[in-house]
This record gives C-alpha cells, structure tokens and sequence, in this order.
C-alpha cells in the first residue's frame, strides 16, 4: 500500500512548517535516513529523513510552500512493486489527510477544562485536629532531640531491614552533630554508610535505591550542603511518583540541621522550609520538641514518598519529655498546641517555637493569654487547627526563622486571610528572619533572627494592647 | 599526557635571604593561627574556625611563584592564604573576631573573606564551589588576554565533588590559566583519603581531562615554590592549565570543635617531629650557615609582634554599626521592600 509520508514535527512548539526544497523528486527510490527535504521550524531549517524505503511516487507539496501544517501528507511512498497508479489510492494533498489527524490541527487556544477540586468542598467551620499524642498516664523520659532523633532511626532499622543511612561522616565518625552515635556499632558498615563530600551524587544514589525498593535515609551535614543536591531531591525524588503514573516513587528521608546555628556565617545558617514547603511530591517535617522529632521520625521513614525533615543544631541538645512507648509515632498534619489561650493565636514550628513559647510566657505574665500552635509538618500542614484557633481569638502572629519573602508564614497568612477573613479583627503578622544574608558578626547575627521581643511587639499590635 | 612526580628535594640554591623571607611568612602563619585558637578559646572567635597550622609551606612556596595581578581562591580554611598574599593581619583577625575593622566589616567571619586589592577571591564554605569560580577568575583574564594565573585551591575531600572534574574539563578545553592546587592534608574532616577513594593520586585524575600535574611535598617550601614555577610558567604560556596536588598535613583538628579521634596523636606528632615545614627550613638556615640563632630570634619576635598587634586591634575595633545589617545586599544599595 502507498503511504502518505506527513509533514513533521521537529520542534517540541512547532505547529506548522516550510517546505524549503525536496531533496527527492518523483520516482527517485529512497532507503530510510536518506534526507527527503529541508523544512523551516519556527526555530531553525531541519533536514528531514525517510522512516521507511521505497519509491516516491507523488511530491503532494511543491517546495517553496508556507504554512504546511504538522501531519499533514507532503508527498507519497509506494511500495516495491507498486506503480504511480496506486498514487490514486492515497488520499490527495489538502483532502482528507487533514481530517485523518485532527487532534494535531486543533487550535491551541480553546478553553481548557477546569481543573477539577482536588478535595470536596471544605468544611464551613474548620475543627482544630489537635489532639494529645499519647494516653494520659503514660510514663515519659527525659531525653535530648539528638537522642530522640537516633532512638527513632534505630528503632526504624531493628524494625525495617530495608533501611539504612548514609551521609558524610555518619559512620566511623558518628555524625558531624552526633546523631547517628552508636549506629555503624549497631548496624554495621553495610547499613551506615560514609559517603564522599558529593551531595549531589549520593541523593541520586539515595533516590535511586528508593526505586529499588529501599528506603534511605540520607543525612546532611547541614541543609546548607543540600543545595549541591536540590536538584536530585526535587526533579528525580519529588516528581517521580507523578511521572511515572504513580508506578514508582523514592521513599525516604532526607534529613540533617537547618537554619541559623551560632556565627557561622551566610552560608551555612539557611533556613529552607519555605523551599521544600513549595514542592508538591514533598512532605516537610519541621520538628521542635524530642517527642516529636522522634514520633515524626519513625512516621518519616515509614512514609512512602519523600520527606523532607529539617532539624536544628540548636534544639539537638535541648532536653524534652519523651513518652515511654514501645511504638511511640506522631501522625503527619497534625498540629500541637503547646498553649491554650483566647487573646492571639501564635503560629510557629522548628526552633521558632522557642521565641513562641518564650513570647507567650511573657504576654501571660502582662495579662495577654497567647494560643501556641506548633505545626510540625508544613507539608501536610494542619489548617484546621490554626483556622479553629485563629476564629476563636481572632489575631494571628506567626513565628519563623526563615527570609521573610515568599516565607511559610506569608503561606499561612494568606490561608488565613482566604478562610478565616469574616473573624479577623487585626491583620495577621509575621515575624520572620530579616532579609539580609545572616552577617557573622555576633551583634548583627542576633539583629538578623527573629527574637522574643519582635513576637511580643506583634502581639501587642494585633491585640492593640 | 606527560604528567610527571617529583621526589627528588629541592636543592637549597636559594639565597639566605629568600630562606628567611620563607620562614618569616610560615612562621607568621603558624603563631597568627596559634593566636586565632586561643581567641576562640576566650570566646572572641566564633562560629566555625579552620586552622592551617601545619600546611604553612603550602601558600608560602606558590606565592612564591605569583606575580602581581594573580589570583587565588579557596576554601573556609583560608587564613594561610590571606596572609600569604600580603593582606593586612590586623583585618584579617579582626574579621574572625567579628569587628568592623575586619576585611568584611565582621559580616563574612573566618570562613568568608575576601580582598579586591590583593586578588584574593575568598573564602568559601562550600565545599568544592570555589572551583568553577577559580576558573571562571581565570576565564576572566584570559578573556581579557593578560597573562594573569589563578590559583584554585581545594582539599582532598573536595576533589570528589562533581563541579571539579566539569570544571577540569572546561578549563582544559579553553585553556584557561589555572592552577589547580589540591591541598592533600590526608583528611576531609573525619574521613581519610584512603576511605574516600580508590584513586587517591588526585593528580593523576586530571590525565582522563587531558590536564597536566604532577605531586608535590608540600612539606618543603622549596619544593613547593619549584613546582609552582613550573605551574605558571605552563599557564602563563598559554598551555592551559595544571594539576598541582600538594601533599601537606593538619595539624589541629578540622574545626575548633573537632575532637579528631579519627587519627592517633602519634601520627601527627611524627609528622610534626619529623616532617615540620618551618623546622625544615630553620635547619637549613642555621646549617647552611644562612642565619644565626639570634637572627631567627629576632624573626620570631617580629612576628610575635605582628600577631600580638593584629589580636589587639580584632579585640579593641568595634562591632560593626547596626547599621550595617542592611548593607551590601545590592550593589546599587536599593534594598528589596519587604514589610
Ligand atoms: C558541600 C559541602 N558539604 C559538606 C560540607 C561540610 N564540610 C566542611 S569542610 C569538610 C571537609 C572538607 O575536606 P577537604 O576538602 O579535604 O578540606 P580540608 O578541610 O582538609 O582543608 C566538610 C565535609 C561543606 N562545607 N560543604
Ligand atoms: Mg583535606
């Protein structure tokens, strides 16, 4: 049978073409990769190649020709042994070869189809989701978030042999920050991994071990360095799910401290919540207190898709209750409110709980009773809980460490606005890292963070008290 | 790929007077890095504080081959650097101490530092990042079309990092005029080269690039300045640029923080008995009866002086105006309006 040899697409924004000059004319016999023509993109002059071999039997677009549509037939193949005659058979230039492909000429403009509610409608009055994270009476311990985080790793690799960590220095050194002491004794070489200072080599690995069916933990020395591997984290194990249809994902953890530690400069003090907080196909874990650096840890890793959790060198050696259990975990999007109050809801999660928590002890003690509401996770992030909170007291300040443009509380704040806006009777304040790179010299650094005193000012500017 | 290893030492036909110029730089780079640990012991010095004590020969032997106009890079461990390419210790140490008299007005720290006058390109903590930037230093002036050398200095530990060897590949496929210098301390914080590669020649990896190096004892001045010669007179020529991995030794541990468990006090006391760069050449210039004991007494007290004189002025200049928070964010000074 004659085939129609069609006008190609050789540019991914190419609609229609040039047909410049044939490099064939009819009865010339051709072999698949010889050049037939030369055809004009939108970009460039391409050559154009035969797919199949024959002869060719009819030229249906004389060269010179503008504005020859993609898929539309230029000329016609004939098979060996077949003669011009069969050319009838083939449908003619500009007839119903169109008609045959009509998807390529439909025009790009028409509306699109909404795009569905990605959830039913949401609930008229949010209710808070808080709720306490282990039964009353259970036995705690006193324990570091450091320890905390080590306990959560290793109860998660006796449980799960498909778990191993790997990052710089965590083995023989045991940890940079000592997250990972003991470990390599425990689980040996195989299982706690040093790896090179190549960030963005290893997160592939660590991706890719995901595909294979493991799950990884890979550490950074600081988020700071993860930047060298922003790319692995976001192009190959956030996207992945959803570009494979959903047949395969990276489950696993990337972890290690995030944001300001004390003095050590612009590089190596970022606070990126807000970066991986934007990135759908990531979940962001964000942890203050031990319980929940250690409950969010084990649900971490537990978690088919990937998680982000950005720790703190400066919460590791702070000291929390831990409750005494055997399977102790802390669900994802469930937020905790460490303090009822009915004057101002403060918002805040990671080491901004700190200023919080210390501003509202504060406020307290002036007669402003403070909610403190500590997200944990900002991917998923509780709503409901902050929405309930913030229509009881009706303000909201929010608390964090990170640049103040595009910030995750700017995230919150416009929620807020969007949901909550009938109840507010102040706008919703955020108190946020200054926009500066963080300055070394110890009096601009402490200038450069949040402080207590800036969440106790908003406060009293949304109470106006 | 003609890639060559020198063993053989350098021979001391140097005069007495480039001996004790030799001496002098090591020396003060030894006592201002001394200085530095006791001041961030007194909590003066913060944050993150890498010492060179022990890799002095280093930057002394390739400034030593530099002319004006030359470049150089490198790392957070940057102190050695700084003070071998004649900037000022007073505002170097003031920069450690966070104070306005300090390169950067106390806003880099002891990581970040930079100085326009002296062609010293910083100061960079990330590892490995200074590498493209070094080339792109010598992108610069081969574009310009002067005969300008940069020095790229980087550790052991970031010779695994990806953006050498694209950066190893586009300097040789432009020829740029750089000088690689893997400053091979045997140690990336906590890991040794024998546990973080199986090709622990770091030199011999620029054959795959087409680049030319050879290894250097970085514990003998002489040998290192010799190997820098050959360095930039191949770059300076147009050739392209040059592998120099230097093997040299830390003494102190990474940081002020690090506990260094990962080696025995006997292999850094041998290395400091038996290998000790300064030592080397305070031998040489009594037994080639360069120097006397008192002429070296008198150096040492110079440079005592220097030191002591530079940790005044960090201690006595004052924190930066707060002011400052807001500066330097844009070069046109226009900061973003945010709130
Ligand atoms: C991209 C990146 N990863 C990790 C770190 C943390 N870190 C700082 S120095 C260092 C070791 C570097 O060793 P090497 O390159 O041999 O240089 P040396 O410290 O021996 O001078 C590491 C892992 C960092 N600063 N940047
Ligand atoms: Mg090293």
């Amino acid at each position: 049978m004659a085939t129609e040899i069609l006008m190609p697409a050789l540019s991914p924004t190419m609609e229609e073409g040039t047909l410049a000059k044939w490099l064939v004319k009819e009865g010339d016999t051709v072999s698949s990769g010889d050049i037939l023509a030369e055809i004009e993109t939108d970009k460039a002059t391409m050559e154009f190649e035969a797919v199949d071999e024959g002869t060719i039997g009819k030229i249906l677009v004389a060269e010179g020709t503008e504005g020859v549509k993609v898929n539309s037939p230029i000329a016609v193949l004939l098979e060996e042994g077949e003669d011009a005659s069969a050319v009838e058979d083939a449908a003619p230039a500009g007839g119903g070869g169109d008609e045959a492909k009509p998807a390529a000429d439909e025009p790009r403009g028409k509306a699109p189809e909404k795009a569905p509610a990605r959830v039913a409608e949401e609930e008229p009055t949010p209710k808070s989701k808080a709720s306490p994270d282990w039964p009353e009476g259970t036995e705690m311990v006193t324990q570091t978030v450091r320890e905390a985080l080590r306990d959560a790793m290793s109860e998660e690799m006796r449980r799960d042999e498909s778990v191993f960590i790997m990052g710089e220095e965590v083995a023989e050194y045991n940890g940079a920050y000592k997250i990972t002491q003991g470990m390599l004794d425990e689980f040996g070489a195989r299982r706690v991994i040093d790896t090179p200072i190549t960030e963005h080599g290893f997160a592939g690995i660590g991706v890719g071990a995901a595909f294979g069916g493991l799950r990884p933990i890979v550490e950074f020395m600081t988020f700071n360095f993860a930047m060298q591997a922003i790319d692995q984290i976001i192009n190959s194990a956030a996207k992945t799910l959803y570009m494979s249809g959903g047949q395969m994902g990276a489950p696993m953890v990337f972890r290690g401290p995030n944001g300001a530690a004390a003095r050590v400069g612009a590089q190596h003090s970022q606070d990126y919540a807000a970066w991986y907080a934007s990135i759908p196909g990531l979940k962001v874990v964000m942890p203050y207190s031990a319980s929940d650096a250690k409950g969010l840890m084990k649900t971490a890793i537990r978690d088919p898709n990937p998680v982000i959790f950005l720790e703190n060198e400066i919460l590791y050696g702070k000291s929390f209750e831990v409750p005494k259990l055997d399977d102790f975990t802390v669900p994802f999007g469930k937020a905790r409110i460490w303090r009822e109050g009915s004057d101002v809801t403060i918002v805040s999660w990671g080491i901004g709980m700190t200023y919080a928590l210390e501003a509202a002890g504060k406020l307290a003690a002036d007669g402003i009773e403070a909610e403190v509401i500590d997200l944990r996770t900002l991917r998923p992030c509780d709503y409901e809980t902050v929405l309930a909170s913030v229509m009881k007291t009706n303000r909201c300040v929010l608390v964090e460490e990170g640049f103040p443009v595009a910030s995750f509380s700017d995230h919150m704040a416009s929620t807020i606005m969007q949901r909550a806006f009938d109840y507010l009777d102040a706008p919703v304040v955020t108190c946020t890292g200054k926009d500066v790179p963080m300055p070394y010299a110890a009096n601009l650094e402490k200038l450069a963070l949040v402080t207590t005193d800036e969440v106790v000012e908003a406060v009293r500017s949304v109470t106006y008290k | 790929m003609a890639a060559r290893k020198t063993t053989a030492k350098a021979k001391p036909n140097v005069s007495a007077e480039e001996l004790l110029g030799y001496y002098k730089d090591m020396l003060l780079i030894r006592r201002f890095e001394e200085k530095a640990g006791q001041l961030y012991g007194m909590g003066l010095i913060g944050g993150f504080c890498h010492l060179y004590i022990g890799q002095e020969a280093v930057v002394v032997g390739l400034e030593a081959a530099a002319k004006p106009g030359d470049k150089r890079i490198t790392s957070y461990r940057d102190h050695g650097h700084m003070l071998a390419c004649g900037m000022d210790p007073k505002g170097v140490m003031a920069e450690l101490t966070g104070r306005e008299g300090g390169y950067s007005k106390g806003k880099g720290g002891s990581m970040h530092m930079f100085s326009k006058e002296k062609d010293f390109y910083g100061g960079h903590g990330i590892v490995a990042a200074q590498v493209p930037l070094g080339a792109g230093l010598a992108f610069s002036d081969k574009y310009k079309g002067n005969d300008n050398v940069t020095f790229i200095y980087f550790g052991d530990g970031a010779a695994n990092q990806g953006q050498v060897y694209e950066t190893y590949n586009m300097a040789e496929i432009w020829d740029l005029p750089a000088i690689f210098v893997i400053e091979n301390n045997q140690y990336a914080m906590g890991t040794s080269t024998k546990r973080s590669t199986r090709s622990p020649s770091y030199w011999e990896r620029g054959a795959a690039y087409g680049i030319e190096g050879e290894e250097v004892d970085g514990m003998d001045v002489l040998a290192v300045k010799d190997a820098g010669d050959r360095a930039v007179a191949y770059c300076r020529a147009g050739k392209g640029p040059y592998i120099l991995e230097i093997k040299t030794y830390r003494y102190r541990g990474h940081s002020m923080s690090d506990p260094a468990k990962y080696r025995t006090r006997d292999e850094v006391q041998k290395m400091r008995e038996e290998r000790d760069a300064i030592e080397m050449i305070r031998q040489l210039l009594l037994t080639g009866d360069h120097a006397t004991e008192d002429d070296l007494k008198a150096v040492d007290k110079e440079v005592k002086d220097i030191v002591n004189e530079s940790a005044e002025f960090a201690k006595e200049s004052p924190e930066p105006a707060l002011e400052e928070l807001w500066t330097d964010i844009y070069a046109d000074e226009v900061p973003q309006e945010t709130a």
